[in-house]
């Protein structure tokens, strides 16, 4: 028994916490492929984490929760849209301004929350999980957030390579010039992947406040956004790299928890970056042949579309 | 047979349509029959695109009226157009280039069916019309004729019965142009319009039944192009008589001012063309044309002899006896290399400059900056000089290079490079989408550039320019260069094959220069 057990433990952990970045990335991945670069997923993140657990506070429902933090990264990528999309301002500008924005206000709606305890999904959804024995304890800490976040990478792949919508989206980002002249909503589309961008980066933002550490503190998103923007160029657009960059940032994450709780003698701080060095590193080394990344990049990525006639 | 002559499939009555201060359109009126292969004819700017883009639905007419068969419609887009029936087939093609041929295909059809039934669709409109091609292959493997093809069973999927062709045959070589001519006549004998927009007048006499002749916006004449002349036709587009421009008998064997030597250069692009062991030799008060369909390394030709990008090792490259294939574009044009690239604004020139500064950007070493110092008075000179030789229509030396047509504007870039009396000018595309006086303009002066001794190398998709203008032709095709020939001593036919890839192994310089110098 014992010998399963820290495998078991070591594989939920590492899906625990690759799931914020499958979240947020693969919602990023969506924006970008439809040719938008939006650089405000750290700040949706928070905004998702800060509103998520005070809906959850003020309704008593988790549930509630992580819709209002979907709803809630969705409002500020709305925001981004009308700023990018229909006033055309510049993507990396705006985007990097939303991150701004989504640090501040989170920090500044959720100051009274800080600190205050929450039961969180897994005691939420099994009671009695502190008196389970330790396996099933592993099985029930699999929240329904974490099976989401499986499942996403294989939805989207279906989704951008299966279906006409996802062929659509491609198209519009690999030259919305051509895609308008064939008839397409260029910013209908751009707006809806936009739109669902934000929802996922609220969802990863809530799943960190409401299950994977059941508090509000500021700043809690801690850079994940960017680690999840950069999965999203070093996996070049591609889902299956996309969630394996993820799990590898989980793994690391765990392996760093694990080195500090062995005592390992090395700077808390070196272990803390550990995690971040490693996902990048590995992914550039994937990543370095440049054609194909000039091949697989979204080839409208970040370019303003206005429509001539 | 004695049935009342049927309507005809589009007529356009007295449509006029004006952007801001121009008008574009003028009282147009048009009548397309079935099964009629109509040429719309003109230079540019003078309104065939916007008409186009009236009956495709893109743009709007102010006033006018549109019946499709007999019956007045409204025609409120793309999609409007092509459920009336209407297809086109882009000049620039609206290929998505990661995209495979069956999903692009896909993507004009809006239809609700899957791809696999939609490839066996593909095949079997291919089949029937002899064009060649694959649904499974990515876009950007495609050669230029093979795009068009897709773009073409893309619109005979949906069964059009008018079918407009802006300018199809810009990118083709010979023999493909006769191949699409094949199944142009194919479409027409089954009962579906085309209308065929070009300004190559020798292609509309042999395809088009009838022709409409537009300029300044207004229709000029109507005309059996079967029976009228070229010179005829060629006279009502210009609206007036036809310069002819001429040779200076060429200098006898000039020292050399250029060689390339066995250049071999990976592609910086994905879908870039590598170049493999290019050699060639260019000599004082010689033309050499360079004939190739764009996307077979002209560019990455151009980019490596401007100095754009840097040859794998100096030798590679020589100007005036230096070996310059290290060096950098400025450090080249001090050795007497001048060059005319492709796109005329944002490489050629600077749009938001006004002209005397965009002449003073690469004329300056010659007497236009003195002791680091700008002289005004010199660059204003220069530039009204090129203004007033080449008759440039702009509004002076502070006219912004973005306010100029694209013919005015290379004629002004043309002007600045040949000022500088350059030992060797590199010349891309210098006659692209610029009108035929334009166009005889540049010509003349590359001709008398040459004549004055100094080398020309020209790299054009207009087989008859180079055929016109140069001494030496040479195919580009898939990153290697043929042999030179004398122009007087070889035929469309041959280059036409040449183009398509049908090339002999490349030959180092030295067994070069032999072959050059007995031909």
């Amino acid at each position: 028994m014992a010998d399963v057990q820290l495998p078991v433990a070591i594989v939920v952990a590492t899906l625990r916490a690759a799931t914020p970045l499958t979240l947020a990335g693969f919602g990023e991945l969506v924006t970008e492929r439809a040719g938008v670069l939006n650089l405000g997923v750290e700040g949706m993140m928070l905004v998702g984490a800060a509103f998520g657990f005070m809906a959850t506070v003020a309704s008593g429902s988790l549930l509630i929760g992580f819709l209002a933090a979907m709803i809630a990264g969705a409002a500020l990528a709305l925001v981004f849209g009308v700023l990018t999309l229909s006033l055309m301002a510049n993507q990396v500008a705006t985007g990097l301004a939303l991150t701004i924005f989504g640090i501040g206000f989170s920090a500044l709606v959720g100051v009274k929350f800080v600190g205050m305890p929450l039961g969180g999904l897994a005691t939420a959804l099994w009671p009695h999980l502190a008196a389970a024995p330790p396996l099933l304890q592993q099985f029930m800490l699999l929240d329904p957030v974490v099976w989401l976040a499986l499942l996403l990478p294989f939805a989207v792949h279906r989704f951008i390579y299966r279906t006409r919508a996802g062929l659509v989206l491609r198209a519009v980002g690999e030259s919305h010039d051509v895609a308008h002249a064939l008839g397409y909503s260029v910013l209908r589309i751009r707006y809806l992947a936009v739109l669902f961008g934000g929802a996922m980066s609220g969802l990863a933002g809530a799943y960190l406040s409401l299950a994977y550490t059941p508090m509000w503190t500021e700043n809690m998103v801690a850079g994940r956004g960017w680690i999840a923007l950069a999965l999203v160029v070093f996996s070049t657009w591609k889902p299956a790299w996309l969630a394996l960059g993820a799990l590898l940032f989980g793994l690391v994450t765990i392996a760093q928890f694990q080195a500090e709780a062995l005592g390992v003698a090395i700077p808390p701080n070196l272990l803390a970056m550990l995690p971040y060095l490693a996902t990048v590193g590995v992914l550039v080394l994937i990543s370095r042949d440049a054609t194909r990344l000039k091949l697989n990049a979204p080839a409208a990525l970040g370019r303003p579309f206005h429509a001539t006639a | 047979m004695d049935a009342p002559a049927p309507p005809p499939r589009l007529a356009l009555a007295g449509i006029t349509k004006s952007y801001a201060a121009v008008v574009a359109n003028r009282d147009v009126s048009l009548a397309i029959g079935p099964g009629e292969i109509h040429a719309l004819l003109g230079e540019n700017g003078a309104g065939k695109s916007t008409l186009v883009k009236i009956i495709y639905g893109v743009v709007q007419p102010d006033t006018g009226a549109i019946a499709w068969e007999g019956k007045s419609v409204a025609i409120s887009g793309p999609n409007a157009a092509r459920a009336l029936g209407i297809g086109m087939v882009f000049q620039h093609f609206s290929l998505f280039e990661s995209l495979t041929v069956a999903e692009n295909i896909a993507l004009g059809l809006g239809a609700r069916e899957s791809i696999g039934e939609l490839t066996a669709r593909i095949e079997e409109v291919a089949r029937r019309y002899g064009l060649a091609v694959t649904p499974s292959r990515h876009v950007h493997h495609l050669s230029v004729g093979e795009r068009q093809r897709v773009e073409i069973v893309r619109c005979l999927l949906q069964s059009p019965r008018l079918l407009i062709m802006d300018e199809p045959t810009s990118v083709l070589t010979p023999q493909e142009a006769a191949g699409l001519f094949d199944v142009l006549r194919k479409l027409a004998r089954e009962g579906c319009s085309i209308l065929y927009i070009s300004h190559k007048l020798e292609e509309i006499r042999a395809l088009c039944e009838r022709a409409t002749v537009l300029r300044g916006g207004r229709v000029v004449g109507e005309c059996d192009p079967r029976r009228a002349s070229e010179q005829e036709m060629a006279e009502m587009m210009i609206g007036g008589a036809l310069p002819v421009a001429h040779r200076p008998a060429p200098l006898h064997e000039g020292r050399i001012c250029l060689i390339v030597d066995r250049l071999s250069l990976p592609a910086d692009e994905p879908f870039g063309t590598s170049l493999a062991e290019i050699s060639l030799t260019l000599r004082d008060g010689e033309i050499l044309g360079i004939a190739g369909v764009a996307g077979n390394g002209q560019k990455e030709l151009l980019a490596v002899l401007a100095g754009e990008r840097l040859a794998p090792d100096a030798a590679s490259v020589r100007v005036a006896d230096v070996p310059a294939g290290r060096l950098g574009p400025a450090a080249r044009r001090r050795l007497g290399l001048a060059f005319i690239p492709e796109e005329r604004l944002g490489r050629g020139a600077v749009a938001e400059f006004p002209l005397s500064e965009n002449a003073l950007l690469t004329a300056y070493q010659h007497g236009l900056v003195r002791a680091g110092m700008i002289r005004f008075a010199a660059v204003e000179a220069y530039a009204r000089d090129i203004i007033a030789r080449f008759r440039v229509v702009a509004a002076g030396t502070g006219a912004s290079g973005s306010s100029l047509s694209g013919g005015n504007m290379q004629k002004f870039i043309v002007g600045r490079e040949v000022g500088t009396k350059p030992r060797v000018l590199l010349a891309a595309h210098p006659t692209w989408g610029v009108d035929i006086g334009a166009a005889l303009a540049i010509r003349q002066a590359l001709m008398d550039l040459a004549a004055s001794g100094s080398g020309v190398l020209l790299v054009s998709e207009d087989l008859a320019e180079i055929f016109e203008i140069a001494d030496y032709i040479a195919v580009l095709s898939g990153g290697r260069l043929s042999p030179p020939r004398r122009t007087g001593e070889t035929t469309v036919e041959e280059v036409g094959l040449l183009m398509g890839g049908r090339m002999a192994p490349a030959v180092p310089v030295a067994a070069l220069h032999g072959a050059v110098d007995a031909a």
